[in-house]
This record gives structure tokens, C-alpha cells and sequence, in this order.
């Protein structure tokens, strides 16, 4: 007996240890996987989007589909006016928005004083981040088109796109010029260069290819943008296409003739003209963020 | 209280107008005294409320190298800053008092700080070239400044006398970042020579090197003196006694009615060869044998 | 001063730095033109919306449940079936978004190995990158007949819960990087202390980590709140357009962003009552989506003082 209960009684906490453990370990173990897939499932539906977008565009993505206008045929459409608008587009959104935005960078992160004018400066930025895409479009019809008198204009169009972008090119210099070591801009300043001689000939090259990479993710996301474009007044399926000088002539975009295809009651327009141009689109942006993840990687490994 | 403080410190400073007690040795064989660069009279630094260095005086003259040494926190690197109004980019800081440059002001109003930083070069604790070719980084200055020289010549020059131009003469176009540290130090002492200053200011310049590099760095100290005023901030004791003619020991000590704010003084400035081997001040000589700090 | 009237300074300027002083107020410009935006979109939906309200009484607008703009009976313009719409499928959205949000957020800061990360955080940027027109289509034409072939044909072709599901698919990443970040921000030793007292990895991320970065949390959710309250083109596309009053799901409905798009879309002229009643609208919806920023901002910035 007195040799039993030390034993039994380890024989117990053993079948406790087994009884606890696997629950407690599958309790884990199922937790984690729950996580998993909570991270996962977006990486899925991203797949079966993609998957789904090609096999209903793939069969019909041709040349012709890019090169020629809408027509009241789904084979014989095409989105030539969306491609040229999306360029022209591009063209003059980085034309306005990079100065602009790099400029109001370079002033937050050298040159404002920490006062309130300053914080309010930085405040609205993050809140304009915040402010819905379609409200940009009522801010374009309201001012560019009516007030400035611009119409509903190519012009009009660039000019909404940029103020929409304006705080993410923003927000991406700021960061990559901070990332420049304090050191580079005292060392500027101590050979008596003025700040701006300092902060132009070596902090904004130094900061140069994060910049530009936030440039293009701004460019980007303005490709996709088809709401502020619909509110401003871009023409839908109609034979116009635009050269970025042609700034008062009306215009189209990429997305626009998307959104037309897919409003089209025949099936043919939406089941596989709107994929097709999606895949046009698609292969746009891969293009520009690999431009932008080429250009991040060189900057790494160069500093 | 900052007035006390600055009579207590006055015993064991130099008289204001003759320099470091002279009265009591001259060491070295200068017969006339030497043109005075800085004079400073009751100097204090202050970040917001905190004063990081208080009542300090002190005149720098031309042609030497004057050594700022003292345990870490007692204000050297930021009175250095002041030579040249690199605290004038810290926002929150405030120079209180009197520096003079050749009779000038340096605080002043009207006086512009880009001037005065092109008189007064600086070469920093860790070497800091930019991330451009090696020509580039000594072009800039004389660049910015409008200096109308051949920039060949200058960048052949400043490297020559930085005692670089040998190891990099055949590769002026590749990136500074590719040169060793003492090399780069060496590349921002040549940055700072091909704007002509009159002054060059050193914080700490060895404290990232080698003793090999340490010593190539001191060497060329020796021989910029020629042309050169020189003011060296330093942890390095020996290099001090090696390289400097004068030297100021400054300690910390609690700064204001909290305890936890410690403020730096000037204890004493003397001839290098007098602080380490007659030091007048007590704490000076704890410091320089190794007693503490 | 004496140097000075004796000789030539040697510490001023000899002409001032007018073209430093240009360049200096020209950035400053640059930097106005963002707070100018702002001002710009206020003011033009104050003066838009303004007459509306001088024909429409706000108690009719805000309390109405009638909204038929295309007329011009002022009883029928009553937003309530909106912003229905809006909420129900943001509801759905948020349903799909912050359980899956979250999960991620903590798979990320707490489980997943640095290699695994550094290929699931941009995957899921990318999401967050798809032009929401493409999710828009693969709501219509993958996420509505799937929902169809499951709960049959009382779901209609155009419905709340497939716009709201994909909408909230797209939120996925914004929810998870604003909390992934405040609950990186946890100090270690915060996890290090419960893991010291025998805490499994569950235990710490439930009752250490979540707690801890609540703040950030909140402001996660908020921010997603937001983003799905703005979102047009999903909804534009796969939710319809007819303005009603309902808690279905699976029923046609108009949200307030969808709206707008409708009715410019017929380019509706200027002056007219409808198109007045685009930026009342349009007001309604930056109000909302301001309030929630501004407070997602205000708990971000609990979270990066706490640490």
C-alpha cells in the first residue's frame, strides 16, 4: 500500500497530462489554423478572381480588341478609346501630381516648422486618404467643369485623378526622404550649402527611387479609378480617343469602357469583351509594379 | 543659480582677457600671443528648459588645435555645434551669451548661418560621404558655394592634402560608399578643406576608426594645422595629449532644481601639457588619470 | 557690430536669398494645395447641397423612406432608403471582413514565420491593389450565381450580399495592416511575461496581445467601416439599383455611392433638383466617411503614444 499511492498516484497525473495535452494542443492547433486560413482565404478568392477573369477573357483578348472602337457588336468591339484616355490620362496625372506631390513632401518633411499649421497640413492629408473616391468626382464636376469651366474634359478628368493621388505620392516621399540619414543633410549644411541646396542635390536623389516607386503605386491605383471618371463625365463606348495635348477634348479610360461593357445587355459585351479589357488593364498594372518593385529592390541593395 | 555656478567655475577657468593662465607657464616657444579666432564669454546651451551646457568661457586661437574633452554628456559635442550654428537646426535649441568670431558676433542677427558654415568646416563623429562618387562629394561644397576654380584642380588638391589622393586617384568616379571608414573620414576632413575654411571643427572623428586609421587621421591633423584652426571634440584622452596645443575639460553636473537633468560646465582650458600634468582643478585631474569619467 | 563698421563682414550675406526664399513659399504652395482640396470639396458640397435643402425640407430628406429623385415630388426624396442600402451591405461586408481581418492580423503578428509573412503581406496587397470595377464584375458573374446555386433564386441578380461579400474580401487587408502594426507595436516583453507564466500561444494572443492593441483595433475596424461606406463600383455594379427599405440580403437595393454614379451617369443638368440632390447625397457620404476617419486617426494615435 505504501508503495502503491506514489504510484497510482503518478499514473494520475500521467492520464491527467494525457488527458489535457491533446485537447489543449488541438485547441492550438485548430486556433492556428483558423488564423491561417483567415490570412489565407484572401490569397484564394484573389486566385479564383484571377483564374476566372482569364478563362472568360483569355479566348477573346486579341488585337483587335485593343485597337479598335466600341461597336453594337460583342465580337467587334474593342476598347482603343479607353487605352489612349488611360494613357493620356497617365501622362498628365504624373505631369501634375509628381511635382505637386513631391513638392508638399519636400516642404512637410524639411522645411515646416512644427506649428499648427503644420499638423493641420498633415492631418488633412491622412483624411484625405480617407475621403471615398466618388466624392473626388463630385469635387471635379462641381469645380473643374462648372466653376473653372473646364467641361467635362481630359483636363478635368487629369486634374481629378491627381488630387486623388496627391497623399499617397505624399506619403511615399515623406517616408523615403526620412529614410535619408541625418547625417547626409548636416553634412550638406556644414559645407555651407543653403538647406534647399541640400535637400535638392542630395537628400531628394537620395530619396529619388522610393519616390518614384510611390509615384507609380499612385499612377496605379489612378488607372483603376473609374468612379470619379464616371461622376466627371467620361464618355462610354464612343469613338474619341485623346492624345495627352488634347486636354479640352472629351475623353475616355480603360475602366470606363469596362464599366460600359459590362452595363451592355448582350452577355457577349460583359461574359467576355469586359474580361478580355480587364486582362488589358491587368497586365497595365503588373507592368508598372514591377517597374516599381525593380526600382525598390536597386535602391536596397544600393544603400 | 546660473550665475553662481559660472562664478564658481571662473577660479579654475582662464582668466577672460589673457588666456589660459598664462601667468603660470608657457610651455611651448610661441613668444607672441596668438591671434584670437573665438572669444567666448558666458556661453550656455539650452534644449527647452533643459540647459545642456552653461557659462562657459574660453578664447580659441589661430593656428592651433584645441582639444573639448570630458565624460560623456558634459555638452562638448554641443558647444562644438555652436562654433559653426549647427544647433540652429534643432528647433527646441537655445545659445545664450557671446561668441565672437574675429571680433564678429557669430549670433548676431543679420549674420547668415550658410556664411558662416562655409568658414567654418565641421567633419563629424561618424564618417558621413554622400551617396555619391568620391569627386562629387568633394565638388559639392566648392559647387554650392560658387566658387569660380577649376573643380579638377580643387578635388585633386583637397584629396592631396587629405593625404587620400594616392589610394583613390585612379577611381575619383566610383561611389564614396565603396572606401574603408578611415578612408571615408578622410574623404569628409577633403570635403570640408576644398571650401577654404579658416576653421575646421572635429567631433569625435576617430571615434568609428581604427588605431591605424586612427593615427593616419591624427597625422593629418598635425599637418593641417599649418593652415588651419582646428577645434577637436575627443573621448580619447591620449589623442588630445598627442595632437592638441590647448586643452578644455568639461564635466556634467546636475543642471537645475531636478536631479535628473544634468548639465555640462567647463572646469578648466589650459595648455594640453598643463591638464595633463598639472592640472589646477581637482576633478580635472580624477579625470585625466583615470580616476572616473 | 565693431568688426562690422571697422571692415567687411565676414558673416553676412552679401545679397539675400530671394531664390531660396521663392522655392522655400513655392513648396509651401504645394503643400496648401491638400488643405485647398479640402476646402474645395466642403465648400462646393455646401453650395451644391444648399439649394436642395431650400426646396427640401431636411426632416423630409433625412426621415423620408420614399427616394425618387428623377421626379419632382419633394416627398420623394427621402435618403433612409439609401443609407439602407449602404448598411446592409456594409454590414455584410464588415461581417466578412473583421473576423477575417483580425485572424490575419494575428497570423501575421504572432504565428507566421518571417518567410511566410514576407510572402502573404504583399499577396494581400495586391488585393487591396485590383481595381474594385474587376471586383465589381466577379461579383456579378462568379459571386451572385455561386450565392444562387446555394440559396436558389430568391437571391436576386443583383443583390447586397455578393456586393458586400467581395466588398469585404477588399477590405481584408486594410483591416489587417492597421492591426497587424498595433499589435507588432506590443512591446515583447508584454508576451515574453505570459509566455513566462506557462501561457500557451493562444492564451497570449487573446488575452495578451488583442487587449493590448485594442486601440489599434478599433481603429482598423473603423478605417474599413469607412472604406466600405465610399466604395462605388462594387456596388454600382453587382448590388442594383433600386432604393429600398429591407434587412434581405439577397435583395436588390441602391446604396448612397451608387446612387451618385446613377444619376450622373444620365449626365442630369446642372440646377436641377436632382442633380442638387447628387451632392446631398454626396455630403451625407463625406460626413460619415470623415467622422469615421477622424476617429480611426484619434485611436491610432492612442496606440502610438501607449508605445
Amino acid at each position: 500500500m505504501a508503495v502503491a499511492t506514489p504510484q497510482r498516484s503518478a499514473e494520475r497525473a500521467a492520464a491527467a497530462i494525457n488527458q489535457t495535452a491533446p485537447s489543449r494542443s488541438g485547441g492550438e492547433r485548430a486556433f492556428a489554423g483558423v488564423l491561417f486560413f483567415a490570412t489565407i482565404i484572401g490569397v484564394v478568392v484573389l486566385a479564383v478572381l484571377l483564374i476566372d477573369i482569364l478563362l472568360d477573357g483569355l479566348p477573346r483578348l486579341n488585337w483587335q480588341l485593343l485597337t479598335s472602337y466600341g461597336s453594337r457588336f460583342p465580337e467587334q468591339t474593342g476598347v482603343l478609346a479607353g487605352i489612349s484616355g488611360t494613357f493620356s490620362l497617365m501622362a498628365l496625372v504624373g505631369l501634375m501630381a509628381f511635382p505637386l506631390g513631391l513638392g508638399a513632401a519636400v516642404y512637410l518633411e524639411e522645411f515646416a516648422a512644427d506649428n499648427r499649421f503644420t499638423r493641420l497640413m498633415e492631418a488633412n492629408i491622412s483624411n484625405l486618404a480617407g475621403v471615398p473616391s466618388v466624392v473626388y468626382g463630385l469635387l471635379g464636376l462641381s469645380i473643374f467643369v462648372y466653376v473653372f469651366q473646364l467641361g467635362r474634359s481630359l483636363l478635368t478628368g487629369a486634374l481629378t485623378l491627381s488630387l486623388l493621388i496627391l497623399p499617397v505620392i505624399i506619403v511615399a516621399a515623406r517616408e523615403s526622404m526620412r529614410a535619408v540619414p541625418r547625417a547626409i543633410r548636416d553634412g550638406g549644411l556644414a559645407l555651407g550649402a543653403t538647406r534647399w541646396q541640400t535637400v535638392s542635390r542630395q537628400v531628394i536623389p537620395a530619396a529619388l527611387p522610393g519616390i518614384l516607386t510611390g509615384t507609380i503605386l499612385g499612377l496605379s491605383r489612378a488607372i483603376g479609378e473609374t468612379a470619379p471618371l464616371l461622376v466627371v463625365g467620361a464618355l462610354i463606348g464612343q469613338r474619341a480617343s485623346t492624345a495627352p495635348w488634347e486636354v479640352f477634348d472629351r475623353f475616355s479610360a480603360l475602366p470606363i469602357e469596362i464599366y460600359g461593357l459590362i452595363g451592355r445587355p448582350q452577355a457577349g459585351f460583359r461574359e467576355s469583351a469586359a474580361p478580355a479589357a480587364i486582362i488589358a488593364m491587368l497586365v497595365l498594372l503588373l507592368l508598372m509594379n514591377s517597374v516599381a518593385i525593380l526600382l525598390r529592390n536597386r535602391y536596397a541593395r544600393s544603400t | 543659480m546660473e550665475q553662481t555656478a559660472a562664478a564658481r567655475m571662473r577660479p579654475a577657468t582662464a582668466s577672460q582677457q589673457t588666456g589660459p593662465r598664462a601667468e603660470t607657464s608657457q610651455p611651448r616657444s610661441s613668444a607672441a600671443p596668438a591671434q584670437v579666432v573665438f572669444d567666448v564669454k558666458d556661453l550656455s546651451v539650452s534644449y527647452g528648459s533643459h540647459v545642456a551646457l552653461g557659462g562657459v568661457d574660453m578664447q580659441i586661437h589661430k593656428g592651433e588645435i584645441t582639444a573639448l574633452i570630458g565624460p560623456s554628456g558634459c555638452g562638448k559635442s554641443t558647444y562644438l555645434r555652436c562654433f559653426n550654428r549647427m544647433n540652429d537646426l534643432i528647433p527646441s535649441a537655445r545659445v545664450q551669451g557671446s561668441m565672437t568670431y574675429h571680433g564678429e558676433d557669430l549670433y548676431a542677427r543679420g549674420v547668415d548661418p550658410v556664411v558662416v558654415r562655409q568658414r567654418i568646416g565641421m567633419v563629424f563623429q561618424k564618417p558621413n560621404p554622400f551617396p555619391k562618387s568620391i569627386y562629387d562629394n568633394i565638388a559639392f561644397g566648392p559647387k554650392v558655394n560658387g566658387m569660380k576654380v577649376d573643380l579638377d584642380e580643387v578635388v585633386e588638391t583637397s584629396l592631396r592634402r587629405a593625404a587620400l589622393w594616392d589610394e583613390v586617384r585612379s577611381k575619383l568616379s566610383a561611389s564614396a560608399y565603396g572606401l574603408s571608414g578611415g578612408q571615408q573620414q578622410r574623404l569628409c576632413i577633403a570635403r570640408a578643406i576644398a571650401v577654404n575654411p579658416d576653421v575646421i571643427l572635429m567631433d569625435e572623428p576617430c571615434s568609428s576608426l581604427d588605431p591605424i586609421a586612427t593615427a593616419r587621421i591624427e597625422d593629418l591633423m598635425r599637418e593641417l594645422q599649418e593652415s588651419y584652426t582646428i577645434v577637436i571634440v575627443t573621448h580619447n584622452m591620449q589623442q588630445a595629449a598627442r595632437v592638441s596645443d590647448r586643452t578644455a575639460f568639461f564635466t556634467t553636473e546636475v543642471g537645475g532644481e531636478t536631479d535628473d537633468l544634468r548639465s555640462g560646465r567647463l572646469v578648466e582650458y589650459d595648455y594640453t601639457e598643463n591638464i595633463f600634468k598639472n592640472p589646477g582643478d581637482s576633478r580635472t585631474e580624477d579625470y585625466v588619470t583615470g580616476r572616473f569619467g | 557690430m565693431a568688426a562690422h563698421a571697422g571692415g567687411e563682414s565676414l558673416l553676412r550675406t552679401v545679397r539675400p536669398r530671394r531664390g531660396e526664399q521663392a522655392i522655400v513659399l513655392t513648396l509651401k504652395a504645394c503643400g496648401a494645395i491638400s488643405i485647398l482640396t479640402t476646402v474645395g470639396i466642403v465648400a462646393m458640397l455646401f453650395a451644391e447641397a444648399a439649394p436642395f435643402f431650400r426646396q427640401i425640407d431636411p426632416r423630409t430628406f433625412f426621415l423620408g423612406t420614399t427616394w425618387q429623385p428623377f421626379g419632382s415630388d419633394p416627398n420623394n426624396f427621402g435618403v433612409l432608403p439609401l443609407i439602407n442600402g449602404t448598411m446592409l451591405v456594409t454590414l455584410v461586408a464588415m461581417v466578412v471582413a473583421v473576423p477575417l481581418g483580425l485572424g490575419a492580423a494575428m497570423y501575421l503578428s504572432d504565428y507566421a514565420s518571417q518567410r511566410v509573412r514576407a510572402v502573404l503581406k504583399p499577396t494581400l496587397e495586391v488585393l487591396a491593389g485590383i481595381p474594385t470595377i474587376v471586383l465589381g464584375l466577379f461579383a456579378l458573374t462568379f459571386v451572385t450565381p455561386v450565392l444562387r446555386a446555394v440559396f436558389g433564386t430568391d437571391v436576386q441578380i443583383f443583390n447586397a450580399a455578393s456586393a458586400g461579400i467581395v466588398m469585404g474580401i477588399m477590405i481584408i487587408p486594410t483591416i489587417a495592416s492597421v492591426a497587424e502594426d498595433s499589435m507588432t507595436a506590443v512591446p515583447s516583453g508584454l508576451r515574453e511575461s505570459a509566455y513566462g507564466l506557462g501561457s500557451t500561444r493562444r492564451q497570449v494572443v487573446l488575452k495578451v496581445v488583442f487587449p493590448a492593441a485594442l486601440s489599434g483595433i478599433v481603429a482598423a475596424v473603423l478605417l474599413g467601416f469607412g472604406r466600405a461606406i465610399g466604395e462605388t463600383m462594387i456596388v454600382a455594379i453587382a448590388a442594383g439599383n433600386l432604393p429600398t427599405i429591407t434587412a434581405n440580403p439577397f435583395s436588390q437595393i441602391q446604396t448612397m455611392t451608387a446612387y451618385i454614379v446613377q444619376a450622373v451617369g444620365g449626365e442630369t443638368p446642372r440646377g436641377t433638383l436632382s442633380y442638387q440632390s447628387i451632392f446631398a447625397v454626396g455630403a451625407l457620404l463625406f460626413l460619415l466617411t470623415f467622422t469615421l476617419n477622424v476617429a480611426a486617426q484619434r485611436f491610432v494615435r492612442r496606440f502610438r503614444e501607449v508605445y
